[in-house]
């Protein structure tokens, strides 16, 4: 049986930007074909490459354009080219670095402040939205916003909660939000609107470890209560 | 080797060009926010291109050499003096032991760089010295710096050239009227025509609270075709987000490394200097190009350099 190659879309942003499109979604499948993609470029080492950073639904390749010139056509189109040819050879994705970690969390009270509005907003009791947070193990489909930064998904709907009307100027480090059918945890002190539902003591990122991110691309996550 | 903070300014931070590497977790680049300068004037010292220099905003720190040193500013328009006497940008030049910089007044621009013979030497993080205030990492303690600190200037190319000045190819950009040239970003066809066509002829002045992450503008709103939720994706210093209330934004050196507005356009690398300079008040346009334009004058500038880099080698004792 043969399977149809699914669609990609290679387009530029700016001189040393490329960014392949797999569609506008949030779905495990694409986002495992975007990080093996990601994996697979930066194994590639092609001339010029400077990092593969998968997103959501999409791979951000960035490159010196100096060290990709030719005479008839742009650094770009160079790109494009070994980009096509990588991501038509990803077939079954792979996640190589993948790993599983346990975030013990303290829920309500002044370690989630919103657990209760969650609760009341949602018709539910807030042991109830604590329990319904536990049952999932979540996938971290990127980092962005603060170094380290988790975006986890997804929520069992029955918990799902948009943001916060107005953000507030300080989420303590370790803070554990609701964003829509996603989840995240601060790495730092830092403004914010998430609904805050609990908070570990964790350190999400440490900047003098070898390896300053708890997380990468991939790997998954299930909460624990803290004891 | 060092030199010494006497009068802090309002934000001097250590930058170079920034880490790369680093951004699948979260890590944004850093560094200069106007990196054609800082490369300009390492270039003028005979360092090394990614040498870390001092970044100031205005009001801009005064400085105090502890040793002779050979130094070069330029960037924004701070009316820089040396010991009180107006000095040239864009020029290398000897200082003694003792004598201090300071800046007598904004004429415009953003930010100025002071480079130093040698570089700034500091700590490092993630293989750059840049200061992340979110982190708290590299640079001064990860920290803005403060009245007192001392800052060793490094020992390498301590035979470098002096009195040496930047062509005005390198340099008049900062001086142009504001016109950012840019390319189409991912959902540039997300703009209603007549947005597009604002967007391209409609001046925009930048607002006060524009800092580091992004130029903020005010101008005519922008407008969508349609409303459907973007699902985040990757964005890098000079794009163009389109922001819910109409307003474009340009991300800048300490942006995130992903964002989920539109990205309508992003500055070209050879005016992203202009950008960074882009100060409250100050009005500008844009122009799309075509991504070969963009690369033309990315060629254009480097060969600019080029030659001042071949030119101080012969000049060099």
């Amino acid at each position: 049986m043969k399977v149809e190659a699914p669609e990609f879309e290679i387009e530029p942003l700016g001189e040393d930007c490329a960014i392949i499109s797999l569609g506008n979604v949030i779905s495990e499948d694409v986002n495992r074909r975007a990080v093996s993609i990601a994996e697979s470029i930066g194994s590639s080492g092609f001339e010029g490459l400077i990092e593969a950073s998968p997103a959501y639904s999409s791979v951000a390749v960035y490159f010196d354009p100096l060290k990709a010139r030719s005479e008839a056509i742009t650094p770009f189109e160079i790109v494009k080219a070994v980009l096509e040819h990588i991501v038509r050879s990803v077939e079954i994705p792979v996640e190589s670095e993948a790993r599983a970690h346990e975030v013990p969390v303290r829920f309500g009270g002044e370690a989630g402040p919103d657990l209760d509005e969650v609760a009341e907003r949602r018709g539910l009791a807030s042991d109830d939205v604590a329990e319904i947070f536990l049952s999932r193990t979540y996938r971290v489909y990127m980092l962005g916003f603060l170094p380290g930064f988790p975006y986890l998904g997804t929520l069992d709907q029955r918990i799902a909660t948009s943001r916060k009307a107005t953000p507030r100027t300080l989420v303590p480090a370790g803070s554990v939000g609701i964003a829509g059918s996603q989840t995240g945890i601060y790495p730092f002190d830092s403004p914010g609107g998430w609904q805050l539902i609990g908070r570990t003591d964790l350190a999400v990122f440490d900047p003098v470890a070898a390896e300053p991110a708890m997380f990468r691309p991939g790997d998954t996550v299930r909460f624990v209560e803290a004891s | 080797m060092s030199l010494k903070i006497a009068k802090p300014g309002i934000l001097d931070t250590v930058q170079d060009l920034g880490r790369t590497g680093y951004r699948e977790l979260g890590v944004n680049p850093g560094g200069a926010a106007d990196r054609n300068a800082v490369r300009i004037l390492n270039t003028l010292l005979g360092n090394r291109e990614g040498a870390a220099a001092i970044e100031m905003h205005f009001p801009a720190a005064t400085i105090e050499f502890e040793t002779d040193s050979v130094i070069a500013v330029g960037g924004a328009h701070f009316r820089p003096q040396l010991e009180g006497l107006s000095i040239p940008e864009w020029t290398s030049l000897p200082v003694k032991k003792g004598e201090t910089l300071s800046f007598a007044g904004k004429k415009y621009g953003a930010r100025l760089y002071l480079a130093v013979r040698g570089g700034i030497e500091t700590e490092q993080w993630l293989g750059s010295a840049s200061t992340n205030l979110f982190v708290k990492a590299g640079g001064a303690g990860g920290r803005r710096l403060e009245k007192g600190d001392v800052l060793r200037i490094g020992i390498e190319n301590a035979f470098g050239p002096s009195g040496l000045r930047a062509g005005r190819t390198l340099t008049e950009r900062f001086l142009r009227r504001p016109v950012l040239r840019v390319t189409e970003g991912p959902e540039n066809d997300l703009l209603t025509a007549f947005s597009a066509n604002s967007f391209e002829t409609e001046e925009f002045e930048v607002r006060p609270d524009s800092n580091r992450m992004g130029v903020r503008l005010e101008g005519p709103a922008l407008h969508t075709v349609d409303d459907t939720d973007l699902v985040s994706s990757a964005v890098a210093p000079g794009t163009v987000q389109l922001l819910p209330d109409g307003s474009p934004l340009i991300l800048g050196a300490d942006s995130q490394t992903t964002g989920g507005y539109p990205r309508i356009a992003r500055i070209v690398s050879a005016d992203l200097s202009i950008a960074a300079q882009a100060s409250p008040g100050d009005r500008v346009r844009f122009r799309v190009v075509s991504l070969e334009e963009a690369y033309a004058a990315m060629c254009r500038f480097e060969k600019d350099l080029s030659f001042l880099r071949l030119g101080l080698r012969f000049r060099a004792p």
